[in-house]
């Protein structure tokens, strides 16, 4: 029967990549000067179910090399070996070898050699440091072939307690060939000692089987230590090696006395579960534990769904307005109950895809500890609400805006242990990573105790890059100038930080998740970052306005403010472009009309905007009606229509409509002159 | 009625294909992921065959092997250990605890359909 096993390709990749990721957490964690065994054994645990789904599925490469890590960690675990920091890290190293490979085998390519052979080669050289412990391959015994083999099994009295079967040894070497059984009885054997549990019978077998020695000693592998066994062969062919032994004997043993390791073992497994790596693979389980796992393409199409079921009630809800209360009370108190149910509805099939921000956080301590060797410095790192929970979405993408913060932070942030000593600062520098809700938001913080901002050179490095500023500016609108493009203070480009990605590709990141970011910073004390987040990309708080018969949504997070400016504040500059004044500040003004090109159907004098803002700029538009606040439900322009300039996306408005959602960053980014302050 | 046999393994993709492979060869199978749980479903039903991995995390094969030994109803029970190691003193500490042989990772789905047909027909 063949079996193809690809179907479970899937569920061993994502359990090896969870499997990893324990590892990588449970290194970390492990103190060379204070080892606990049981961190010991979930990496090693970890290691050795991947290298058995590996060989199982046909991975070859990845278990070879799983091999080589899980012999290093056995002798760790047992002892034989001493856990250093330098261990540690070559664990680490191999661990995104097995990383790299798992990856190739998943989607079909080459590994990078390089890297794979040049862990290995560490891997094998750690290896054979202590030649005792390290696998040696036992000298092959040359096979032995003859006609046939004249067996004697004498089983002991305990072997039908480990569940074996002489009946089954029996068949199986009748198997091979003709067998013929004479049995033996124990001639020492009363009544009155023997038990019916007991096997006490024996037997003289001869196989008439021209078949390796070997075979037949597989046959009795499970019970060769519960029984005495002589294999002899009946003509042995003449090439036999002079001096070999014809006869093997091999006297069956006492189950040998169990090791140390393995009664601790004992002990623990009678601890609750849950402890360790118990809720990682409760996570992973698949069936049985309560958990299952599901594509994400699933619940994409739920929630998409779902998201089709609230604009209907919406709709429903506002037709139902028309209705008289008192003749259609049952349609309205149903109409009430579809309203509430919709809405629970949506809160749990969106808390689906929730993940606990860990999922970009549990990166960041090997990042910090492969950064802070790097840079010869010495930092910790916290991490606070970490079981914060964010939409998966934005939680992919805002990993990778997280750890160029963090870069920076230790970079540029974290002065060197003497020169913290020099300032009266503990020589560990600190760097925290918080998550918390706030409002209907998600916030991340990341604050770091190290030199914070340079007011002066940030400065000079605006005026050589031709930015207007002035010495009076205020501390927050310096520090606003770094996340201005192609701005970088770092006198030296490291390849830590400097990676050609500057803070304003951070900022516009956050943007594209209609999230905010702001940073404050004291010379000395440190500087703390502070991430907001919609909890989702699906939902979005708006602002709904008209223009003309349309109605359009801006994005709350980027309404400063809405208000009624005087005809005389506002002035035509230039050529065709105007400001109005907000304030003592000049705002490029923007007539929403003209955008859209839709007539104007408010008089003039109306002079309605709505102060918006995104990147540090601000932009004034003009609009004809502010309609409310709503939370709409975000639908694709590009794979339900096509891209649309300034436009975001679109939603089903209540009545069936369809409104365009603005996109503040494009407007502010293709009308606002850089820099409108 | 086919034999009812019990698969452990933390490792989801191959108490899987474990259970796949057995479910087309005809038998009836119960996964559980770790030995805790085996333990737990094994007190509750008589299973002909325990097919256990060693290397689990709350309770591992041996102790999961040990414990079974020591019911009544398993006393005789074919309990086989699914482990990559195969030297004799991971061998000998399988059959001190009870075990009744093992089937030596990796393996395919033919070696095991053999093994368990060897074992109990």
């Amino acid at each position: 029967m063949t079996l193809d096993l690809s179907r479970f390709h899937q569920t061993f990749f994502d359990e090896s990549f969870e499997g990893l990721d324990t590892m990588e957490a449970a290194l970390l964690q492990l103190d060379p000067a204070a080892v606990d065994a049981e961190t010991i054994n979930t990496i090693f645990r970890a290691a050795h179910s991947i290298k058995g789904g590996s060989g199982t599925f046909g991975f070859t490469a990845v278990a070879s090399f799983t091999h080589l890590l899980e012999t290093l960690l056995d002798q760790m675990r047992s002892g034989k070996r001493v856990i250093t920091a330098g261990n540690v890290d070559l664990l680490l190293k191999s661990s995104d070898a097995v990383r790299e490979l798992l990856h190739a085998a998943k989607e079909a390519r080459q590994a990078n050699v390089e890297l794979i052979a040049h862990h290995q080669q560490a891997l094998e050289a750690a290896l054979a440091t202590d030649g005792s412990a390290a696998a040696v391959a036992e000298a092959e015994p040359t096979p032995e072939v003859a006609d046939g083999w004249r067996i004697r099994f004498l089983p002991q009295p305990s072997l039908f307690r480990s569940g074996n079967e002489p009946m089954r040894i029996l068949r199986e070497l009748a198997s091979l060939g003709p067998l013929s059984a004479e049995p033996v009885l124990d001639a020492s054997l009363t009544l009155v000692d023997s038990l019916p549990e007991d096997a006490h019978l024996g037997w003289q077998l001869t196989l008439a089987a021209p078949v390796n020695e070997a075979v037949v000693r597989e046959v009795f592998s499970w019970v060769e230590d519960e029984c005495t066994l002589v294999i002899e062969s009946i003509k042995a062919v003449a090439e036999a090696p002079p001096g070999k032994p014809q006869l093997t004997v091999i006297e069956g043993g006492k189950g040998r006395a169990l090791p140390d390791d393995r009664r601790s073992s004992d002990r623990r497994s009678g601890e609750r579960r849950g402890d360790a790596a118990a809720p990682a693979n409760g996570v992973a389980a698949a069936g049985g534990g309560g958990s299952i796992r599901v594509p994400t393409e699933k619940i994409d199409l739920l929630i998409n769904l779902v998201g089709e079921l609230v604009i209907t009630q919406a709709m429903l809800a506002q037709q139902a307005g028309v209705l008289d209360p008192t003749l259609c009370e049952k349609l309205l108190a149903g109409l009430g109950q579809l309203d509430r149910n919709t809405r629970q509805l949506q809160e749990s099939v969106m808390s689906i895809r929730m993940l606990p921000m860990d999922f970009v956080f549990s990166r960041f301590p090997r990042l910090v500890h492969d950064l802070a060797a790097k840079l010869g410095k010495q930092i910790r790192l916290d991490t606070i609400g970490a079981d914060t929970e964010l939409d998966k979405s934005v939680i992919e993408k805002i990993a990778d805006p997280l750890t160029h913060l963090v870069r920076n932070s230790l970079d540029h942030g974290i002065e060197s242990a003497e020169e913290r000593i020099a300032a009266g600062k503990p020589a560990e520098g600190s760097i925290t990573l918080k998550a918390g809700h706030r409002g209907g938001n998600i916030v991340i913080e990341i604050i770091d105790d190290g030199r914070g901002l340079n007011r002066e050179r940030i400065l000079a490095k605006a005026r050589s890059n031709g930015l207007d500023v002035s010495d009076s500016m205020s501390d927050s609108d310096v520090n606003q100038l770094i996340f201005a493009p192609g701005f970088s203070t770092a006198e030296v480009v490291t390849d830590v930080s400097g990676r050609g990605v500057g803070m304003d590709v951070v900022k516009k990141n956050i943007h594209a998740l209609n999230g905010q970011v702001d940073l404050a910073s004291k010379p000395g004390k440190g500087t703390h970052i502070t991430i907001r987040l919609p909890l989702t990309l699906a939902i979005l708080d708006g602002m709904s306005i008209a223009v003309g018969n349309e109605v359009f949504i801006v994005p709350l997070a980027s309404v400063v403010e809405s208000l009624q400016a005087r005809r005389e504040d506002v002035h035509t500059v230039g050529g065709a472009g105007r400001v109005v004044r907000v304030r003592n500040e000049m705002v490029p003004l923007m007539a929403l009309h003209d955008l859209v090109q839709l007539p104007v159907t408010s008089a003039p004098e109306h002079n309605l905007f709505i102060l918006i803002e995104s990147e540090g700029r601000k932009l004034a538009l003009a609009v004809d009606e502010l309609l409310g606040q709503q939370q709409v439900v975000v639908k694709s322009l590009e794979s339900n229509y096509r891209r649309v300039p300034y436009m975001s996306g679109a939603t089903i408005l209540g009545d069936g409509r369809v409104a365009l959602i603005l996109d503040a960053a494009e407007l502010v980014r293709r009308t606002a002159p850089a820099l409108a302050a | 009625m086919s034999a009812h046999i019990l698969a452990v393994d933390d490792s989801a993709s191959m108490r899987q294909m474990v259970a796949f492979t057995l479910k087309a060869a005809g038998y009836e199978v119960t996964e559980a992921e770790d030995g805790a749980v085996a333990l737990g479903l094994a007190k509750q039903g008589k299973y002909k065959l325990v097919l256990a991995d060693v290397n689990m995390p709350n309770m591992d094969g041996l102790t999961l092997v040990k414990n079974l030994r020591m019911l009544p109803d398993y006393r005789f029970t074919p309990l086989l250990m699914l482990t990559t190691e195969s030297t004799p003193e991971k061998k000998a500490e399988g059959k001190a605890a009870g075990a009744t042989g093992w089937l030596v990772k990796p393996f395919n789905p033919e070696q095991l359909i053999a093994t368990i047909q060897k074992v109990i027909g």
